[in-house]
C-alpha cells in the first residue's frame, strides 16, 4: 500500500479510467451525447421498500469522474446484473455498496446511498459491520493462501460468530454446502485453498462471503477467470442463492446476465442508461445506447 | 444458526472488543515509529551537544616581546642557533606580565601551562619565516593548554574532569576577564591534519584521504558496477555460469565489510606487495566491496526502461550492442548515478575494512596523493573516540557532524537528481 | 615513467589511435562512394583501434604494478650475502625496510651494514630498470596494437561484430569480479587459517571455552600461544546479536505496518526518509554513541536500581546495534508486505475485517517465509558489524549470558588482532583468519537461506 497505484484495485486499472477519458471524446457520436445530456435513467429504476435507495450518486478519482448522478434501488432478494462497455463504471458503482473505495486515497463518493434506509457513508457508520452484512465476491479468486477451512472459518473467527468448535464446523460445513463445494473439498479441509482449480477457487471465495451470512453478496464479474464449466457453477450457485440474499452481479457478458438475474442495469461512461426487467431490456430495450449495445455495436 | 438478525446482533456486540484491538495494534505501530524516530533524535541531539565545542577553539593573545637575549638567539636564520634557542621563555615573559607577583618555578611553570604544547614551534615557525621580527613586539595569538580549553569550555559540565590548579583556575578567569583568553570559530580543526594535542588536530587531512579514497573507489567501482549489470540484463544467457555470478553478486552485498578488509591484507598487501595506509589500497578494497551493490541497483535501473525502447531501436535494424549503448544506457543512467552516489555515501562513512589495511596510522600531514599515506574521516572519528584525552571526544562529535553532513548532502543531491531526471513510462 | 603518468598516456594513444583509424576508414571509404559501401561505420573501425591499443596496454600496466614490487623484493633479498640472511618474515621486513630507507636516502648509509648499502643499490638500480622496461614496453604494446587496427581497416572487415564482441567480453569481465572477489576472499582466509590449524588443532578452536591470544615473551614460555577457543566469541557475539535483533524485529516490522497500513500519505514521505537516514549513519557514529553515551547510561541505570553492569556491556552495543538494523528489517518486511497481493487484503476486508485482522491473520502469515528472510539478513548483518562492537563491546572473552557484563565478538578479535603492527606466523595474527573465515562461512550460510528464502516467496507471488 505504499504508492497510490497498488491501492487501486486489480479490477479498476489504470487502463479502464483511461478509457474513460478517452473515450469520452473519441468514439461518443452527437446522438449519444444528447440522450446521455438528460441525465435521465429509462426503464424501471426505482421499486417499494428497497433494500438499497441510491440517489444522484457521483463518484470521482482525483479530478475524473467515473460515476455521474446516478439513482437506482436495488430491491430485497432480488438478482440485479450491471451490464456495459469497459469503464463504464459498473465497478466502481459496486465498490460503492460496501464501502471498498475506502482504501484509495484519491476517490470520493457523493450523493445519498442507504441501505435499509441508513446511510452507508454516514461517517459514524461502522465499515466493519457494513462489510459483515453486505459481502462480496472478486473478478479473481482470492483465496488466503490457508486451508480450506480456514478460509471459511475466517469470517465467522473475527466477527465471534461461533462459541464452540462445533458451531464453526457447522457453518463451515453449511456454507461450503450452499456453494455447492462441500462434496468436492469434505476429505480435504486442512489443503490448502491455492491448489485448488479457479472455479473450486472462486466458489470457494462465494463460501466464504456467505459463512458471514451477509444480507447482499456484491460479484465483481466473479465468472471472468473462470472455464464455461465452471461458470456454469457459480450461475447456479446464484440463482439458488437468490432464495436468501440480494445479489448484485458485475458482469461482461449479457448471457450471463440474462441467465441469472431479476433486473439488469445499463451502464454507460459513468452514467445508468436503462434498467429494466432482465428479459425486456435484452428484448425490447428503451433507450438507444442500450440497444446498440445488446446488439453488438460496441462493448 | 444462520439466523441473519442474531448474526448481525453478534457482529455489532464483538465490535468494541475489536476496535479496541484495532486501536491497539494501531498504537503499537506507532509506538514502534516513534522508538525509531526518538533514536534519530537522541542521536542527534547527543553529537551535537557533545561536538558543537568542537567547532570552537580557545585561544590566548598575549603581546610578546620577542627578546632575542631571553631566547639566546641573535640570528634566526641560523639552523643550529634556532634548533638551541628557548622559544618558551618570551611566552612565559608575556604571560607574567599579565601576572606580575608571579614569583618561584613552580608557580611559572603553573602559568606556562595554560599556553597549548606547540606555542614555542609556532613562535620559531614565525620567526623562520620573519627573521626580521626578533627584537619587536607582537600580539600573537596562541592556542590554548587543553586543560585550559576545557575549563573555558565544559567548566559547568559535570562529564568533564577539569585537570587545572585552583591557582590555574583563577588566572584562567582572570585572562577571560581581561579579553586575553577567548574562544573563537575553530579554524584549526579546517587547516591541520591530526595531532597529539587535541588543540591542533584537525580533520582536513582525514577528508582529503577520504575524498583520494573515494575518487578511487568511484573510478573503478562505477564503471565496472555498470558494465557487469549491462551484461547480466542484456548479454547473459541463462546458463550456470550466470547463476553463479549473480548469487555471488547478491552474496557479497550481505559479506559482512571487515572480510573485505581481510582480503584487501592479504591480496593487495600481502600478495601484491602494495603499501599499507594509502588511499589507493582503501579504494580498491571499498570498490570491491560496493561494486555488488552498484551492479544490483544498475540492473534495477535498466529493468525499469521499457521493452518497448528495445523493440523500436531492434526493429530498424539496430544491433544489440546499438540498443544498449544507444538507447537503453541513456535511459538507465540517471537511475544508476543516484543509486551509485547513495553507495558512495555508504562507502564514505566505512571503517572496519581501512582499520585492517592500517589506515589507522597517526597521520599528522595532509595527504597529497594516492600512493601517500592517509586516513579517513569515519577512521579518524574513530580514533579521536578512542583516545583518552577530553579534548579528543568533542573533536570525534565535531568530525561526525562533518561526515554526516557530507553524507546526506550526497544523499540529498541523489534526491534532487532523481526528481530531476526521473522518466515515468 | 611512473604508472600514474603512463596511464593517461596509453589514453592519449588510444585515443589518437581512435581519430587515426576514423580518418582512414573515411579515406578507405571515399573512392567506394561513401561510408555506406563499408562494412561497418567510422567510428567502429575508430573504436576498434581505441580498444586494440588501450586493452594490451593497460593489462601490461596492471600486471607490472601488480609484480614490479613482489619481484623486485625478492631479486634485492636474494642478493644479500649467506650471514644476512634473514631467519623469520619479520625479520626479513624489518630488513627490507632498512634497504629502502637507506635507498630512498632517509637513512644514512654510513650507519648501514655494507651489505645493506649494496643492496640498497641494487634496489635502486632496479626500480630505476623497471621503470625504463615499463615505459618501452607499455608504449611499444600500446603503439603496436594501435598499428595493427589501423592497417586492418578495410572495407569488407565488418569492425562492427569485433568491437562489439570485445565489448561484450569486457562486460563480461566486470560481472565476474563478483566471482574473482569472492574467490579472492576465500583464498585471503584459506591459506592462513590452514596455517593455522597446523598449530591449533581445529577441535580446540572450534570447541574450546577460552580465548586469550597471546604473544610469546620466550619461545620456551609456557601456554606461549594462549588459548584460542571460539566459544566465548561466538556466544559473545550471538547475546549482542540476540539482543539487536528483539530491538529491531518488532519495532522494523511494526513500522513498517504501520507506514504501510495506517499512517497518511504525507506522514509516510516524512518519516520514511528519516527511517532511511538511520540507515545511512555509518557505523563508526553508531560506535561512538554506543560507546560514550548508551553505554555510561545503562552503567549508571543499572548501578542506580542495584545492579552492576560493567562499562561495556553487551546490551549498550546489542541496543544500539538494534536501532542501526531497524530501518533494515523495516524496508525489507516493507517490500516483503506490499508484494502481498491487494486482492487478498480485499478479500478480507470485504468480509468485514478489521485492518489490524486482515494484517495479522491474512498478510502477515502470507509475508512470513518472506519476512523470515529479511531476519536472517538482518541476523547476519548483526554478526558482522564491527564498529560498535569495537568501540562498545568488550576485549574481554567472557562466557556469559548476561547482558550486562562485557563480552567480546568475532569481529572485534579480527580487528584487534590485526590493527597496528603484527607479528607474521604467530598464531595470534593466523588466528584473525581463521576467525575471518568463520565469519565468512557463517553469514555466507545465512546470506544463502536467506536470499532463497526470499527469492521464493517473491516468485510466489509474480
Amino acid at each position: 500500500m505504499s504508492n497510490a497505484s497498488s491501492n487501486i484495485p486489480d479490477d479498476i486499472t489504470k487502463t479502464e479510467k483511461a478509457a474513460i477519458k478517452v473515450a469520452e471524446p473519441a468514439q461518443q457520436d452527437r446522438r449519444e451525447a444528447a440522450a446521455l445530456e438528460e441525465g435521465k435513467t429509462v426503464g424501471i429504476p426505482f421499486c417499494e421498500n428497497p433494500k438499497f435507495q441510491l440517489r444522484n450518486v457521483e463518484v470521482s478519482y482525483g479530478d475524473t469522474p467515473a460515476i455521474r448522478n446516478i439513482s437506482l434501488d436495488i430491491a430485497r432478494n432480488e438478482v440485479i446484473a450491471f451490464i456495459g462497455p469497459s469503464g463504464c463504471g459498473k465497478s466502481t458503482f459496486l465498490r460503492c455498496l460496501n464501502r471498498m473505495n475506502d482504501s484509495i486515497e484519491s476517490c470520493s463518493v457523493r450523493g445519498s446511498l442507504l441501505l435499509d434506509g441508513e446511510d452507508i457513508y454516514d461517517p459514524r457508520r461502522d465499515v466493519v459491520e457494513l462489510r459483515a452484512r453486505v459481502g462480496m465476491v472478486f473478478q479473481k479468486p482470492n483465496p488466503f493462501p490457508k486451508s480450506i477451512y480456514d478460509n471459511v472459518a475466517y469470517g465467522p473467527r473475527i466477527h465471534g460468530l461461533a462459541n464452540r468448535k462445533s458451531d464453526l464446523d457447522d457453518i463451515v460445513e453449511g456454507s461450503l454446502r450452499k456453494a455447492g463445494l462441500w462434496e468436492e473439498v469434505k476429505d480435504r479441509l486442512d489443503a490448502t485453498a491455492t491448489g485448488m482449480s479457479g472455479g473450486q477457487q472462486q466458489r470457494l471465495c462465494i463460501a466464504r462471503a456467505i459463512a458471514v451470512s451477509p444480507e447482499v453478496i456484491l460479484m465483481d464479474e466473479p465468472c471472468s477467470a473462470l472455464d464455461p464449466i465452471a461458470t456454469a457453477k457459480v450461475e447456479e450457485l446464484i440463482a439458488e442463492m437468490s432464495e436468501s440474499y440480494t445479489i448484485v452481479i458485475v458482469t461482461h457478458s449479457m448471457q450471463q446476465a440474462a441467465r441469472v438475474s431479476h433486473r439488469t442495469a445499463y451502464f454507460h461512461l459513468g452514467h445508468l442508461v436503462e434498467v429494466n426487467e432482465t428479459n425486456r431490456l435484452f428484448t425490447a430495450p428503451e433507450h438507444e445506447l442500450t440497444e446498440s449495445y445488446i446488439t453488438g455495436r460496441f462493448g | 444458526m444462520n439466523n441473519p438478525t442474531s448474526q448481525a446482533e453478534l457482529v455489532r456486540r464483538s465490535l468494541k472488543r475489536r476496535y479496541r484491538k484495532e486501536r491497539r495494534f494501531r498504537l503499537y505501530g506507532m509506538i514502534a515509529v516513534a522508538i525509531a524516530l526518538l533514536s534519530l533524535l537522541i542521536l542527534f541531539a547527543d553529537i551535537i551537544q557533545k561536538g558543537h565545542t568542537g567547532f570552537l577553539k580557545t585561544t590566548i593573545t598575549l603581546d610578546v616581546e620577542l627578546d632575542g637575549e631571553l631566547m639566546y638567539l641573535t640570528d634566526p636564520t641560523d639552523r643550529d642557533e634556532m634548533a638551541m634557542a628557548d622559544f618558551t621563555a618570551p611566552i612565559l615573559a608575556a604571560l607574567k606580565a599579565q601576572f606580575p607577583d608571579v614569583e618561584g618555578r613552580a608557580a611559572e611553570r603553573e602559568l606556562s601551562r595554560l599556553v597549548g604544547t606547540y606555542a614555542a614551534s609556532d613562535l620559531r615557525d614565525l620567526l623562520r619565516a620573519e627573521p626580521g621580527l626578533l627584537g619587536t613586539t607582537q600580539t600573537l595569538e596562541f592556542l590554548a593548554h587543553d586543560t585550559v580549553s576545557v575549563y573555558v569550555k565544559h567548566a559547568d559540565n559535570p562529564r568533564y574532569t577539569v585537570r587545572l590548579s585552583d591557582q590555574q583556575k583563577q588566572w584562567v578567569d582572570e585572562l577571560q576577564a581581561r579579553g586575553v583568553i577567548d574562544t573563537s570559530f575553530n579554524d584549526v580543526l579546517f587547516q591541520n591534519g591530526d595531532s597529539r594535542e587535541p588543540a591542533n588536530a584537525g580533520i582536513l587531512g582525514a577528508i582529503v584521504g577520504s575524498m583520494l579514497t573515494m575518487l578511487v573507489t568511484l573510478v573503478l567501482s562505477f564503471p565496472v558496477g555498470v558494465a557487469a549489470a549491462i551484461y547480466l540484463e542484456e548479454f547473459a544467457p541463462r546458463n550456470r555460469l550466470t547463476d553463479f555470478i549473480e548469487v555471488n553478486i547478491n552474496n557479497l552485498a550481505a559479506v559482512p565489510s571487515i572480510i573485505f578488509g581481510l582480503l584487501g591484507l592479504a591480496v593487495f598487501i600481502g600478495a601484491f606487495g602494495m603499501p599499507r595506509s594509502v588511499p589507493v589500497v582503501g579504494g580498491l578494497v571499498l570498490a570491491l566491496m560496493t561494486v555488488p551493490t552498484i551492479i544490483i541497483s544498475s540492473r534495477a535501473a535498466i529493468k525499469s526502461v521499457p521493452p518497448s525502447i528495445r523493440e523500436a531501436a531492434e526493429g530498424i535494424g539496430a544491433s544489440r550492442m546499438q540498443v544498449v549503448l544507444h538507447h537503453v544506457l541513456p535511459l538507465a543512467m540517471p537511475g544508476m548515478l543516484t543509486g551509485s552516489i547513495i553507495v558512495m555515501a555508504q562507502a564514505l562513512g566505512e571503517t572496519a575494512p581501512l582499520l585492517l589495511i592500517g589506515m589507522v596510522a597517526f597521520i599528522v600531514d595532509i595527504p597529497d596523493g594516492l600512493f601517500d599515506a592517509a586516513t579517513v574521516l569515519p577512521v579518524q572519528i574513530y580514533l579521536w573516540a578512542s583516545s583518552a584525552e577530553q579534548g579528543f571526544i568533542e573533536l570525534a562529535s565535531a568530525g561526525i557532524m562533518v561526515l554526516l553532513t557530507f553524507m546526506i548532502s550526497m544523499n540529498a543531491l541523489a534526491i534532487w537528481l532523481r526528481k530531476r531526471l526521473e522518466r515515468r513510462w | 615513467m611512473q604508472t600514474a603518468n603512463l596511464l593517461p598516456l596509453v589514453l592519449i594513444l588510444a585515443a589518437v589511435a581512435f581519430w587515426l583509424s576514423f580518418q582512414r576508414s573515411r579515406a578507405v571509404a571515399a573512392p567506394l562512394g561513401g561510408v555506406r559501401h563499408l562494412k561497418a561505420l567510422p567510428t567502429h573501425y575508430a573504436a576498434r583501434a581505441a580498444l586494440w591499443s588501450a586493452i594490451p596496454g593497460l593489462v601490461l600496466l596492471g600486471l607490472w604494478a601488480g609484480f614490479e614490487g613482489k619481484v623486485i623484493h625478492s631479486i634485492v633479498m636474494a642478493s644479500l650475502p649467506e650471514g644476512m640472511a634473514p631467519d623469520s618474515a619479520g625479520q626479513a621486513s624489518l630488513l627490507f625496510t632498512q634497504i629502502s630507507n637507506v635507498a630512498r636516502g632517509s637513512l644514512n648509509p654510513d650507519l648501514a651494514p655494507e651489505a645493506v648499502v649494496q643492496a640498497a643499490a641494487l634496489l635502486e638500480n632496479l626500480r630505476e630498470q623497471s621503470r625504463v622496461f615499463k615505459t618501452v614496453l607499455v608504449i611499444l604494446v600500446t603503439v603496436l596494437g594501435a598499428a595493427f587496427a589501423w592497417f586492418r581497416v578495410a572495407p569488407h572487415v565488418n569492425a562492427r561484430n569485433s568491437v562489439e564482441t570485445t565489448l561484450r567480453r569486457i562486460f563480461f569481465v566486470c560481472a565476474a569480479v563478483a566471482v574473482l572477489t569472492t574467490m579472492g576472499i576465500v583464498f585471503s582466509v584459506i591459506f592462513e587459517t590452514i596455517r593455522f590449524f597446523g598449530r591449533v588443532p581445529i577441535t580446540e578452536f572450534l570447541f574450546g571455552t577460552s580465548w586469550s591470544p597471546q604473544t610469546a615473551l620466550r619461545p620456551d614460555q609456557v601456554g606461549a600461544d594462549g588459548a584460542f577457543g571460539v566459544i566465548p566469541l561466538f556466544t559473545g557475539t550471538l547475546l549482542i546479536s540476540v539482543i539487536a535483533l528483539l530491538v529491531a524485529v518488532p519495532t522494523g516490522l511494526l513500522s513498517a505496518i504501520y507506514l504501510s497500513e495506517y499512517a497518511g500519505k504525507r506522514a509516510r514521505s516524512v518519516i520514511k526518509p528519516l527511517l532511511e537516514l538511520l540507515a545511512g549513519i555509518p557505523t563508526v557514529v553508531y560506535g561512538f554513541f554506543a560507546a560514550l553515551t548508551v553505554a555510561p547510561f545503562i552503567r549508571d541505570l543499572a548501578e542506580s536500581i542495584g545492579l552492576t553492569a560493567s562499562s561495556q556491556s553487551a546490551l549498550a552495543a546489542g541496543l544500539v546495534m538494534g536501532i542501526m538494523i531497524i530501518p533494515f528489517v523495516s524496508s525489507l518486511s516493507d517490500d516483503v508486505i506490499n508484494a502481498v497481493p491487494q486482492s487478498l487484503r480485499d478479500g478480507s476486508l470485504a468480509l468485514g475485517a478489521t485492518q489490524s485482522e486482515t494484517m495479522k491473520k491474512v498478510i502477515f502469515p502470507a509475508a512470513l517465509p518472506g519476512i523470515m528472510g529479511g531476519i536472517l539478513l538482518a541476523a547476519s548483518r548483526a554478526i558482522g558489524e564491527t564498529m560498535i562492537v569495537v568501540m562498545a563491546a568488550g576485549l574481554a572473552a567472557n562466557l556469559t549470558a548476561n547482558p550486562l557484563e562485557s563480552v567480546t565478538t568475532v569481529t572485534v578479535q579480527i580487528a584487534t588482532l590485526l590493527v597496528g603492527d603484527q607479528e607474521f606466523n604467530s598464531a595470534k595474527t593466523l588466528s584473525a583468519f581463521a576467525l575471518g573465515m568463520l565469519l565468512f562461512i557463517v553469514t555466507l550460510i545465512l546470506n544463502v537461506i536467506a536470499l532463497k528464502v526470499v527469492r521464493k516467496y517473491r516468485e510466489q507471488y509474480e
